[in-house]
């Protein structure tokens, strides 16, 4: 049966770092970008991924491929970037309707279809969302677009009333003469204006002059949000849908060996049971019949070639390694070795980071009709072009053939941006193998998905650094063991220089202290635990580490946390920018540590945003930790909807206190232990501290904003608990130290 | 099987697997999609429903434990409490990836059924069955507060 897939494929299934599909690896020229989490050079495709436009256009007019206005005088963006969150489908409208001088009430937003030619992401190259890059690259693209469209319909004003376009204006989005007092809407204008040819330079507004950017617009996914018809890819329905579910195999790296489904399928509602590269598939009327008859299915598993360590064994290896010498250097300046004996003080700590899940409140799906020409698919598509050619290696297909509808994701936090897209991939294989005889949606349960990979990987740093006898920085040493996100996959070739993994080293390898002496390097062991970004990638545990470490060095100079950063930033305005707001908005310097209170701080840069924060904590009699305030500062340049970012600095906030606090993906042995909610616990709302945002006042250009609050949270809590009670936390989460 | 109750004030009868936790027969065979899927344990609130006004988890109410009951789902909701919670979260902007916000909106707005001023301990004893990965927290907090002050007004 499995004889009709390609051969990487089924080798790809056993869900090692490997990658399905992934034959014209060359299609994808993968380049590094400091600071942005990756970077996709998009080669040869160009006209390949041309897709037809998204909903019914009939009464609608295109103004190239952002822009489309409508005879009802609603303007309607069409979003390139997938919004799972983050409010993209509330900030690129914003920035269109800023240019257009629309009224807010008219904008509307739909996602965009899969076309890399059209709608690739600037900084990737091919289609996708991620990196925090969503307003950033957008940024001149849809002021251009709005712009443009804005002098289309003056032009046709100018036109039909015979005025000359110098003298017509556009408020709120109404156009008008003043002179002769005509006036008239989008929609009235809309046709005409699609007609004429659209500026060669359209001009953007001098940024004094913006008056939507800036201020509190609602978000516009608020209103189904709240009532039940916004539309995710588990409410998709189709024609003779078949429900999926799919019995993975228990440990990563095995596969079925044999299976017996004859009770499974005397399940009412079951159809089909069919074995796919990744496991069994069984197909039924609905989820519940499904998951019924996964329940009885009889599958022994081949565990050959399967990962077999567990959490433990696997730091512990982590720990020996960083013993070795011989690691991939990231970063050297000055010469650690001769500069460490000299050091007046010398401190040395580890730092030990469990996997993470990201643990989406909508647990991975998506749907997918097959045609001998066509494979459409459904689902919160972060990655487009790449899911596109996936379906396309599995299916035989091109990859124009592939249709996507993007859908609103129930969270991601990277999880929708995998490599080998990997349950897109499994509901196309499983329409494949049943010959496309019935629309598939495959619905992963909680355990498939807290089971199915793709962590933040486990990770363990040991720092070294140096105070000279002033108490001043004259050496940091760094050393991380963590495995490679990019390795064996497409985006190897381009991530991973010189045996360094860009996505290991961020957040360290551009530590902004200025240290006379500074190295930082990695080790990358194999491991058969697949892993992937998770929100803020490598800055999740390098934040941590730094700015722990940090505060370590600060005590032992005797100096103020903040004070010894201070002084390390010289010509780092950005970073002293927040790092100074932060402390001036929580009083810092006024706080009485001891007794039970605390009071930490922690500053990181990442995605090119900056962000400090300062966290407040009590201590039980019990020895609980409770965060009480959380003071945070931002810098993302201009702010095109301060709202939207300080829900991401919240947001951000909280998830990053729920991994400090309870979060770890335990493996036994190979086998995933915490399975559901039950045992993998996130934060509850009587664990969600009091959160004030500062933002930056900026004329720089928009930068991101999903991940860039959470790397901070995590240090500034393990310093503030330091402060209340004198105990240093290097290990996460902290609930192993008894502390929740 | 055939089992009858009512949704959003209408009856319904279903024939279905009498074990068929109620969130499927919901999304499946009444076709309201609002109501989330999101553990199969009760421990995440995404399934929340009220039943006969009571904040519950459908995905572990078997469907014939809620025979002669009274459903209602975010596509039904109404009353102060209700329209209260759901003007709060959109004056707010509570919402990030949306997904588990039926679960939240119908936690708080049978919170508000009973009790229309909630203390910031009674917010976190009915609220906390139901999780936010993106952690719209702060924003519940608030936008329960604010629904009760539009409740007195």
């Amino acid at each position: 049966m499995l004889g009709r897939f390609p051969q990487e494929i089924i080798d790809a299934a056993g869900s090692r770092q490997t990658q399905a599909g992934m034959t014209r690896r060359s299609f994808l020229k993968v380049t590094s970008l400091a600071g942005a989490g990756f970077v996709i050079g998009f080669t040869p495709f160009k006209s390949a991924l041309r897709a037809a436009p998204a909903g019914d256009t009939s009464a609608m007019q295109g103004f190239g491929p952002f822009i489309r206005i409508g005879s009802d005088n609603t303007v309607t963006v069409l979003c390139k970037h997938l919004d799972k969150g983050q409010g993209v489908t509330t900030g690129l409208p914003t920035i269109v309707a800023e240019e257009l001088d629309a009224a807010w009430s008219q904008m509307r937003a739909e996602f965009a279809p899969a076309n890399a030619e059209l709608y690739k992401n600037l900084v990737f190259g091919v289609q996708g969302t991620g990196g925090s890059t969503a307003i950033a690259n957008s940024w001149m693209q849809l002021r251009k677009a709005g712009a443009s469209a804005r002098a289309m319909l003056c032009e046709a004003a100018a036109q039909r009333w015979k005025v000359p376009i110098d003298a017509v204006q556009v408020t709120d989005g109404v156009v008008s003469h003043s002179a002769s007092g005509r006036q008239a809407s989008f929609g009235e204008l809309a046709a005409d204006a699609a007609a004429i040819k659209p500026p060669r330079e359209p001009k953007v507004k001098d940024p004094k002059a913006f008056r939507l950017i800036g201020t509190k617009l609602p978000r516009l996914d608020s209103p189904a949000k709240t009532s039940g018809t916004a539309q995710f890819t588990i409410d998709v329905v189709r024609p003779r849908m078949l429900v999926a579910v799919v019995a993975h195999p228990p440990k990563f790296g095995s596969r079925v060996a044999s299976f017996d489904a004859a009770e499974a399928k005397k399940i009412a509602g079951v159809r089909e049971v069919v074995e796919i590269p990744r496991g069994v598939a069984v197909l039924a009327d609905g989820y519940w019949s499904a998951t019924r008859g996964r329940d009885a299915l009889k599958i022994k598993w081949d565990h050959s070639q399967a990962e077999t360590r567990g959490s433990n064994a696997l730091m512990a290896h982590y720990k020996q390694l960083a013993q070795k010498p011989a690691a991939a250097l990231a970063r050297a300046d000055g010469d650690v070795e001769a500069a460490l004996p000299k050091a007046a003080k010398v401190l040395e700590a580890e730092f030990e980071f469990p996997y993470l899940a990201h643990a989406t409140m909508e647990p991975m799906n998506s749907v997918v009709e097959l045609s001998p020409d066509r494979c459409e698919i459904w689902t919160g598509s972060q990655l487009q072009t790449v899911d596109q050619m996936v379906a396309a290696a599995i299916t035989g297909l091109k990859p124009e053939q592939v249709i996507i509808h993007t859908h609103f994701a129930g969270g991601s936090f990277g999880r929708r941006a995998v490599p080998d897209s990997d349950y897109i991939a499994e509901a196309v294989m499983i329409a494949k193998t049943i010959n496309g005889r019935a629309p598939v949606k495959l619905q992963w349960s909680r355990e498939d998905d807290m089971r199915g990979g793709r962590y933040r990987p486990l990770t363990f740093h040991r720092l070294r650094g140096g105070l000279d006898e002033a108490g001043n920085m004259i050496a940091w040493d760094q050393r991380i063991v963590t495995q490679s996100i990019a390795v064996k996959t497409q985006f190897e070739s381009a991530m991973v220089k010189d045996g360094v993994d860009h996505t290991s080293v961020e957040g360290a390898s551009n530590l902004p202290y200025a240290i006379p002496n500074l190295r930082v390097d990695v080790q990358t062991p194999e491991v058969g635990v697949p892993v992937l970004w998770w929100r803020s990638v490598g800055n999740t545990h390098t934040a941590f580490a730094n700015e722990v470490f940090m505060d370590e060095l600060a005590h032992a100079a005797g100096q103020d946390p903040v004070e010894f950063r201070r002084r390390l930033l010289k010509g780092r305005p950005r970073h002293l920018g927040v790092l100074n707001l932060a402390a001036e908005k929580a009083g810092w310097g006024e706080q009485k540590p001891g007794k039970g209170r605390g009071r930490g701080v922690a500053l990181h840069e990442s995605f090119h945003s900056f962000v400090a924060q300062i966290a407040d904590v009590t201590i039980d009699n019990d020895g609980k930790v409770k965060v009480e305030r959380v003071v945070c500062a931002v810098d993302c340049g201009i702010a095109v909807n301060p709202d939207v970012i300080r829900a991401q600095m919240e947001g951000g906030i909280g998830y990053g206190l729920s991994a400090a606090l309870r979060e770890a993906v335990q493996l036994v042995n190979g086998e995933v232990q915490t399975t559901n909610f039950d045992r993998y616990q996130p934060l509850r709302i009587p664990e969600m501290p009091k959160i004030e945002v500062y933002i930056v006042s900026s004329s720089e250009a928009p930068t991101g904003v999903g991940e860039p609050g959470v790397p901070p949270i995590a240090p500034a809590v393990v310093n503030s608990i330091f402060a209340a009670t004198g105990k240093r936390f290097r290990s996460l989460p902290l609930a192993r130290h008894g502390l929740v | 099987m055939s089992i009858r109750f009512s949704v959003n004030g209408k009856p319904v009868e279903v024939d279905a697997d009498p074990s068929k936790p109620l969130l499927w027969v919901l999304r499946e065979d009444l076709g309201l999609t609002g109501t989330k899927f999101g553990c199969g344990i009760a421990q995440c609130g995404a399934c929340t429903v009220h039943n006969n006004g009571t904040a519950i988890r459908s995905c572990i109410m078997p469907v014939n434990t809620v025979e002669g009951a009274s459903i209602t789902t975010i596509e039904g909701g109404k009353g102060q409490a209700f329209e209260a919670v759901q003007k709060a979260w959109r004056e707010l902007d509570v919402v990030q990836c949306g997904y588990c916000q039926s679960g939240q909106i119908m936690s708080a707005s049978a919170l508000l059924a009973t009790n229309a001023k909630p203390s910031d301990k009674d917010i976190d004893n009915a609220m906390q069955g139901n999780l936010c990965r993106c952690a719209t927290y702060v924003r519940i907090r608030a936008a329960i507060h604010r629904a009760a002050e539009l409740m007195e007004a």
